[in-house]
């Protein structure tokens, strides 16, 4: 039945389209009362001419963002929806995976509840009967065969519904991401279950947002965005064009925002700067006064600004011998470091931090615009650490730090707002900002009065 | 952005002349599948299902099954017996004739009732695998076949302690309840496809299977109903009556389980050729049934 010469998936040109009621008309009352409304509809269209082949044997993934359309495409492909043109050819016994024990009944029995999944899923019963033993063994239930799975762990039920998908033996797979939820531990369970299917020789199409299982598992991979193919191919080359779409549509994202602001009222015009030209603002400049007021209003933790040419992979503290560290005493020379892995070439970039205490104040604004703003070039895939060390004189507190890199004179590129933070320790506390080394000396006697005289 | 309006074209490899042997492209679901054991296998294993669920299910497990139309039966059975209305009481084996009624309808609307709601009630199987999307409907009137096999067994019991004798004409019976489950199947697609599209189709409904219990002459005799004067002529009520094919089927029931005495369907409606009205409903309902639940199937999962 399975020829190895032909592809096992072939899509061709799929398009598919969804209509979406403006008006929901659901029952027969608003239909009669408005014989002549026709409501009128929105057309959504989710896949717009993707096309491709999967070799045999290989382990194909789909990826791309919510609403990319890739689930549409798993369910044309799994055979639930039609398409409205093109053409999907299967060629061998294929399984979808798109729920684990779908169909499941809590109040049968394990018994019945696996015959009945392995029929949904393509076993005749006869099979499934046959098969049956070997499911309870895999899945480590034999005492509990005949429990309702009602009063089933969902440990136990995973196992369950698990051990039947895979016995139902399909020469190609199509899994859906929902598989890859639960525990670590299962999670590790279901990727070396992977590797097996793999190794066995099947063909796998998996659906995920996961780059990590992708670039784990996959030979090849498709990237979806707005019902197209975006990259198809190498799975660390998709991966990266993945972040890509991500950060340009969060940076587009936040102009978008600021732009509303804008032309909602002038008081908060300063916010659009955020997006667009806030570069030299990390670089150096203090003025980042215009954020505070957003800043004060809304949690800023983690959000992330910049067109994704360069990714800060990670940021810490270190202490003045050069260890990691998330305590620092005051009065002591730290440092403050991030991992950069550059996408694209880029020429003499900017890499800031600006770092705030717990009321926000700012407290240090470090970059490279004044010391070294012609750093040079950096190519893609290369890895920096840049580190700004400084004289800890801040008073005992916590602190956020907000890392950025920016294009000379230009827009982010990546920018983590208040990414990590660190607690300074003092012995004493003073209500100043700052610890200031200072010295402070009592003249008392003689040594006063020659001082006066001096003076005088 | 440059990178979202990238159109990469299909794989050139892939040319016309090379899926030419990749067969058929797959067409998304439909009501009967490519594979005709898949449809029967998954329909008997989702109605063996549902029949277990009643039977473990409860304390009293299948008693209530058959305790339902026994305790509805004593009511009716009560009140008609005692009423000076109740012409029907002077039939032969009146109890028996007036349970089997009460089965008869129990099915009747327990396969079109429970079908209505199937294919949303079975919302997470139609939107999560391909499958023979008619096996949702049909398992609803297997189970209920299932159960008017057992609940015909104190009909039997009736019959027989009232005096009833085996006849040759019980071999109809079997016959007569496949006919009424292919109009319950016709109905069921009918219903579960609109059901999925208006939701009021189940009020609607309710109402429909309130009025057939009450006319099909499920507890008097449609034959002692006096005939109405319609702009001059009369008019027979049961001959009207008699149209609704479960009204038929019920007759004929009668005529070949209970007593010969009973009027078969054809004499009850007032000939052969009168008889052909309720058989063209059914075969309407089985027909039209089948082709608009065929025309939705496919689309169904995206409209749940």
């Amino acid at each position: 039945m399975h020829q190895s010469s032909l592809p096992p998936v072939v899509v061709d040109r799929v398009h598919k389209r969804f209509e979406i009621p403006r008006e929901q008309i659901s029952t027969l009352k608003e239909r009669a009362l408005h014989p002549l409304r026709r409501g009128g509809s929105d057309t959504l269209h989710a896949l717009r001419g993707v096309s491709f082949a999967v070799e045999p044997g290989e382990f194909f993934g789909i990826v791309g963002r919510n609403g990319s359309g890739k689930s549409t495409l798993l369910k044309c492909l799994a055979g639930i929806y039609s398409v409205d043109s093109g053409s999907i050819y299967i060629n061998g016994r294929m399984s979808t995976f798109i729920e684990l024990g779908v169909g499941f009944n809590p109040d049968l029995p394990a018994r019945d509840n696996a015959l009945l999944n392995a029929t949904m899923l393509g076993l005749s019963p006869r099979e499934a009967r046959r098969r049956f033993d070997s499911v309870i063994d895999f899945a480590e239930l034999g005492e509990f065969v005949d429990l309702k799975i009602k009063n089933y762990s969902s440990g136990m039920l995973v196992r369950l519904a698990f051990a039947v998908m895979i016995h139902v033996d399909a020469e190609i797979l199509l899994i859906d991401e929902v598989l890859a939820v639960g525990d670590a531990a299962f999670q590790q369970k279901c990727y070396d279950e992977f590797e097996r299917i793999r190794a066995s020789g099947a063909t796998v199409l998996l659906v995920t947002h996961d780059m990590g299982a992708v670039q784990r598992f996959c030979n090849r991979a498709l990237l979806l965005e707005h019902g197209r193919t975006v990259e198809l191919g190498d799975p660390e080359h998709v991966g990266n064009r993945y972040l890509e779409l991500n950060f340009s549509q969060h940076a587009r994202q936040v102009e978008h925002d600021a732009a509303e602001v804008e032309e909602a009222g002038g008081q908060a015009a300063d916010a659009a700067s955020l997006g667009r030209d806030a570069g030299a603002e990390a670089a150096g400049g203090d003025g980042e006064a215009d954020a505070e007021g957003r800043q004060l209003e809304e949690p800023t933790e983690g959000r992330r600004v910049g067109d994704g040419r360069a990714e800060i992979l990670e940021g810490w503290f270190e202490d003045e011998h050069g260890a990691r560290a998330e305590v620092l005493p005051t009065g002591h020379p730290c440092t403050f470091a991030a991992r950069v892995r550059f996408r694209e070439d880029i020429e003499n970039p900017l890499f800031g931090i600006n770092l705030q205490n717990s009321a926000r104040d700012h407290m240090l604004s470090a970059s490279n615009l004044w010391s070294d703003p012609r750093c040079g070039v950096f190519h893609a895939d290369e890895q920096v650490v840049f580190r700004v060390r400084f004289l800890n004189v801040l008073a005992p507190d916590r602190y956020h730090v907000t890392p950025a890199v920016a294009r000379h004179g230009g827009a982010w590129i990546d920018r983590r707002e208040r990414m990590i933070s660190v607690v300074v320790t003092g012995t004493h506390t003073t209500d100043a900002l700052l610890d200031l080394p200072y010295e402070l000396v009592i003249e008392r006697g003689s040594a006063a009065a020659a001082t006066a005289e001096l003076v005088g | 952005m440059s990178a979202t309006d990238t159109h990469i074209e299909p794989d050139t490899e892939w040319t016309p002349a090379r899926l030419e042997g990749l067969g058929r492209p797959i067409k998304g679901p439909s009501a009967l599948g490519s594979q005709p054991g898949r449809l029967w296998h998954l329909t008997w294993a989702l109605a063996k299902t549902e029949f277990k669920l009643a039977f473990f299910g409860s304390a009293l497990g299948y008693l209530w099954q058959l305790m339902r139309p026994l305790l509805l039966f004593g009511v009716i059975y009560l009140v008609i017996s005692h009423s000076k209305l109740a012409a029907g009481s002077h039939q032969p084996h009146f109890g028996a004739s007036l349970l089997l009624g009460i089965v008869l309808f129990n099915f009747f609307s327990e396969s079109t009732g429970g079908g209505l709601s199937s294919l949303v009630n079975r919302e997470n199987l139609v939107r999560k695998i391909e499958f023979p999307r008619l096996a949702v409907p049909l398992s609803i009137v297997v189970t209920a076949l299932m159960n008017l096999s057992l609940n015909l067994m104190p009909v039997l019991l009736f019959l027989l302690i009232d005096g009833g004798t085996p006849l040759w004409s019980w071999f109809e019976l079997p016959l007569l309840v496949l006919i009424l489950a292919l109009l319950a199947t016709g109905l069921g697609m009918v219903l579960s496809v609109s059901y999925v599209r208006y939701r009021d189709v189940r009020p609607i409904w309710e109402v429909v299977l309130q009025m057939t219990f009450y006319a099909s002459g499920i507890f008097i005799a449609i034959l002692t109903l006096a005939p109405v004067e319609v702009f001059g002529t009369n008019v027979s009520i049961a001959h009207v009556l008699m149209a609704n094919p479960f009204a038929a089927l019920l007759e004929q029931a009668r005529h070949v389980f209970i007593s010969s005495s009973y009027p078969s369907a054809a004499s009850a409606i007032g000939g052969v050729g009168l008889l052909m009205i309720p058989i063209a409903i059914a075969v309407v309902a089985l027909v039209g049934g089948f082709l608009l639940f065929d025309h939705e199937a496919p689309r169904v999962a995206e409209q749940l």
